[in-house]
């Protein structure tokens, strides 16, 4: 198990990829920030704050839960079993930048069942996706609009991003 | 929020729901948590979500329903599933086709999911036995009804929040009611109270032995209980003549706006409808402000949802 | 020409007469000759060491179907597995379609048995017409052809004054009535016994008052007629009640239990399975109890099967709509075996007399005993030889067997009727 990312460091990734996202995206849209479950839920929290403290207005932030557009439902998994969980986004995502959130891009499965979950809710004027850690292994045609870290790491190592929120402390381990 | 550790490691396994007295409390539990997530698919713009794309759900109906049957469709086409509607008269006779015959039937076109309502206890039981697709009883006899019942705990769970040291009335004739039942095993599971209300003579043999107190006073309990359930007067199913007249029936436990001037202020009025109104209930009584009825046709759809998709994952899983 | 056959070396158990002991048995042409220790030439000679040799069993309560229902099974079919069973005499049911209500039919069943050539078949009549419970049946032509008893099983008959009127005209002919305890009012459409287990898997139940009013109604007309009478298939502890007080009052009351009602309680249709669906229907532990202290007591008179076959297809209902009926006649003396000799309630001499002695006295038949110059039925027991019941492998045409897979002790080696050997479990 090796560290890649410190408390720190993660703090200071997510303060940069809020100010990407504030370069890039025009003052007089609304954004939002939309997080994958579970741990891009707690990323798309915490930037969603520092958008909102930096724009000086509230840039709302919802939960996906992407379960019901997994791509593997019908084919056994295992022991990895489904778990549907609500999705919470408490505004109209019409004509707005969503800014997507997740914690690893790696296959790039994830990113297309959370656009296709979302596309289901309204129509954003645009989808973008930030996520924290960018580690090699796409298996669909899908890239970060903002990352964070890029992680090498050889494929089939696991990356576990740990958070203050649901883990305890922040850090990110190769297993 | 602290994520839910413990339910990433449940593991749901069956690929029937047949009855809620096999399953345990935290069986039960997983299919309401499940049915949260399903809840927001009927309130967005695309109402559908992929999860049973490519599936075929057959509702195979024996008795007459109109709302679970068409509860059972709308939830199956918002999983993206195909649905066939068959419904049928179960004969009394041995001669004729037999319900085996029309499951090996329908099996035969490559279907997935039966949901089945029959007039015989245990009917699901006995196709599960013997087809290889996922089995749902949506009512089979007076034995069960499952996800009557998992809606009834969930709307309860969404009002009340727990149904830990509820008390729960349940009344009419328990003795034809497999709403009853099903509902007696899930809210004692889920730690309720339940207490029988009706005539004597409409409670079911070895009532003392269930997991139920019994009471032939409607206006003695309607005091103290947080939630009531009225069950439907099924003329069709009562044998003989349990009771007098309906006005007498109506004048002992009919829910009416002078009875319900007893009840605590937030008692839920649940009924599974359809509903003769003034025999039950009193329309102001149903249409009232205690009324969470058509709050229950609503989670009815998402608690289906829920147990379509998991009756069809634990089919995945196991290949 | 004589023939003689000689039974050697066996275990001899003849209840009527108080033997058991090992010793031979000598027939010859077609009736016993002699029973102890023979020394003799024989042209048969059969060694039965380590093996009982009892009187041809007899099962007082069979549906062989015929006419009627021949698909489940017909009194060829049946009586091969009469046989296979160590069964020498059966009794059939007159429920057949159309019943057994006339001279004529009571003949056909005769004659379609003699035919067999397998195990004697007798028959009890209607007692009312087309078992409609109204109008008599012709008893007395009945009995004057053979018929051995009368009843309407399947149904009791309910009118009370229908069945008094039975019994008192039955007092001309010394008949037995036989009835099948049930008021169909308390039954109404049940379908297992009432109780606990009915109401949780949300079936209609059968109260045991329905079995128990009816033979406490019955007993008080015995008392007024003292016709002989005989409950079949008694199943509940309070009819065991009933029975040990109308003994006490020794009144001509006779009873019967079955493998299942020794065997079997209503939680074996926790999942539905049809098999188990009999009327009257499988009770409680309780009642398992009561029965085996009656049979300990003495107060049962016979072991009887009601084997009911039916067809697969029609097992295959739900369990609602299936027919009743369980297919037991081939493996009945291991299932008795196993429910009363094992635990102890009865030893073999003691369980014969139930299969052999004491039934044939019911129905007024001179057998069951190996008496001198009695028929020829023999049955020859290997009490060790233990099996699996494989349902599919029997000679009735039914497979409704709820104890296929089930392990049982003590076989059937030979079956002897009036001398000829008809079934041979090595197929000789």
């Amino acid at each position: 198990m090796k560290v890649i990312l410190s408390s720190e460091q993660i703090k200071r990734i997510l303060q940069d990829l809020a100010s990407r996202i504030i370069a890039e995206i025009p003052g007089q849209v609304d954004i939002a920030a939309v997080g994958i479950r579970s741990r891009g839920e707690i990323l798309a929290q915490r930037l969603s704050s520092l958008l909102s403290s930096e724009l000086g207005k509230d840039v709302p932030c919802g939960t996906l839960d992407i379960t019901l557009y997994r791509d593997d439902l019908n084919s056994p998994q295992g022991t990895a079993q489904p778990h549907v969980r609500t999705t919470e986004i408490g505004f109209n995502i019409d004509d707005r930048i969503i800014v997507l959130v997740d914690d690893v891009l790696y296959t790039g499965r994830s990113t297309r069942a959370a656009m296709d979950a979302l596309i289901d809710l309204g129509r954003p004027r645009a989808v973008k996706l930030a996520v924290l850690v960018d580690r090699a292994g796409r298996e669909l045609p899908i890239q970060a609009d903002y990352a964070g870290y890029k992680a090498d790491v050889t494929p089939g190592k696991l990356v576990q991003v740990n958070l203050v929120e649901s883990d305890g402390k922040d850090e990110v381990v190769v297993e | 929020m602290a994520l839910k550790r413990k339910s990433k490691q449940f593991k749901w396994h069956r690929k029937h729901l047949l009855g809620l007295r096999e399953l345990s409390a935290e069986e039960i539990t997983y299919i309401l948590d499940t049915a949260e997530g399903f809840q927001q698919i009927s309130t967005r713009s695309v109402k559908k979500a992929p999860p049973l794309r490519g599936r075929v759900v057959v509702n195979l109906f024996f008795e007459d329903s109109t709302r679970t049957r068409n509860s059972f469709a709308l939830a199956a086409s918002r999983l993206s599933a195909d649905v066939i509607e068959f419904t049928k008269k179960a004969s009394s006779v041995s001669k004729g086709e037999t319900l085996l015959d029309t499951a090996k039937n329908l099996e035969a076109m490559g279907i997935d999911i039966v949901v089945v309502r029959h007039n015989a206890g245990g009917a699901s039981r006995f196709l599960s036995r013997s087809i290889n697709a996922c089995v749902i009883n949506a009512g089979d006899g007076f034995c069960e009804h499952p996800t009557q019942a998992l809606l009834d705990v969930y709307t309860i769970r969404k009002l009340k929040g727990t149904l830990k040291g509820l008390k729960i009335a349940i009344v009419g004739d328990i003795a034809h009611s497999r709403v009853a039942r099903s509902d007696m095993w899930a809210m004692t599971k889920l730690g309720a109270e339940v207490i029988f209300v009706g005539p004597p003579t409409l409670m079911p043999g070895q009532v003392e032995q269930l997991p139920v107190t019994v009471s032939y006073s409607l206006d003695e309990v309607i005091e103290k209980v947080d939630v009531i359930n009225m069950l439907r007067i099924q003329f069709e199913r009562l044998g003989g003549n349990p009771f007098p007249s309906v006005r007498e029936y109506s004048h002992y436990f009919g829910l009416t706006v002078e009875r319900m001037k007893k009840a605590k202020p937030d008692i839920l009025v649940m009924h599974p409808g359809p509903i003769n109104r003034g025999l039950e209930m009193e329309s102001e009584v149903a249409d009232g402000s205690n009324s969470v009825i058509l709050e229950q046709v609503k989670n009815g759809l998402a608690v289906r949802m829920a147990v379509l998709f998991l009756v069809n994952q634990a089919a995945a899983q196991k290949g | 020409m004589s023939s003689e056959l000689l039974i050697r070396n066996g275990r001899v158990i003849d209840p009527a007469n108080g033997v058991d002991e090992k010793c031979d048995v000598l027939i010859v042409n077609g009736l016993i000759s002699d029973v102890g220790k023979i020394d003799k030439r024989a042209e048969a000679v059969i060694d039965a060491a380590g093996k009982l040799v009892t009187p041809g069993l007899i099962d007082i309560h069979v549906h062989f179907r015929e006419p009627g229902d021949e698909e489940e099974e017909t009194i060829a079919s049946g009586s091969a597995a009469a046989v296979a069973a160590g069964f020498t005499s059966v009794v059939c049911m007159p429920n057949t379609n159309p019943p057994i209500e006339s001279e004529t039919d009571v003949e056909y069943i005769h004659r379609k048995g003699r035919k067999t050539r397998k195990t004697h078949v007798y028959t009890m009549g209607a007692i009312t017409k087309q078992r409609e419970g109204t109008e008599l049946a012709e008893m007395g032509f009945m009995a004057e052809a053979g018929a051995v008893g009368f009843t309407d099983d399947g149904n009791g008959v309910q009118d009370p004054a229908v069945m008094l009127r039975a019994l008192k005209y039955a007092a001309m002919f010394d008949v037995v009535i036989a009835q099948h305890c049930q008021d169909n009012g308390f039954a109404g459409d049940g379908v297992m016994n009432a109780g606990y287990c009915s109401t949780i898997l949300g079936l209609p139940g059968i109260d045991k008052l329905a079995e128990e009013s009816m033979l406490w109604r019955d007993i008080q007309l015995i008392k007024k007629t003292h016709v002989r009478y005989h409950a079949q298939h008694i199943s509940t502890a309070g009819s065991v009640e009933l029975i040990r007080a109308a003994k006490k009052d020794s009144l001509p009351i006779t009873c019967e239990v079955t493998p299942h009602h020794l065997l079997l309680t209503e939680d074996c249709c926790a999942e539905y399975d049809t098999n188990y669906k009999v009327n009257p229907p499988l009770r409680t532990s309780k009642d398992i109890e009561a029965l085996k202290q009656a049979i300990a007591e003495g107060l049962v008179d016979a072991l009887a099967t009601d084997h009911g076959p039916h067809l697969q297809s029609e097992k295959e209902l739900e369990f609602l709509t299936a027919p009743f009926g369980i297919a037991c006649l081939e493996c009945a003396l291991g299932l008795y075996v196993k429910a009363l000799l094992e635990p102890g309630i009865l030893d073999w001499p003691g369980l014969i007399e139930l299969m052999t002695a004491k039934p044939a006295k019911i129905i007024g038949v001179d057998k069951g005993t190996l008496g001198k110059g009695k028929q020829g039925d023999v049955t020859i027991i290997d009490p060790v030889a233990e099996y699996t019941v494989d349902a599919s492998k029997f000679h009735s045409k039914s497979r409704n067997c709820p104890y296929n897979g089930w392990q049982l002790k003590s076989r059937v080696e030979k079956t002897i009727v009036g001398g000829e050997i008809r079934f041979s479990a090595d197929g000789t």
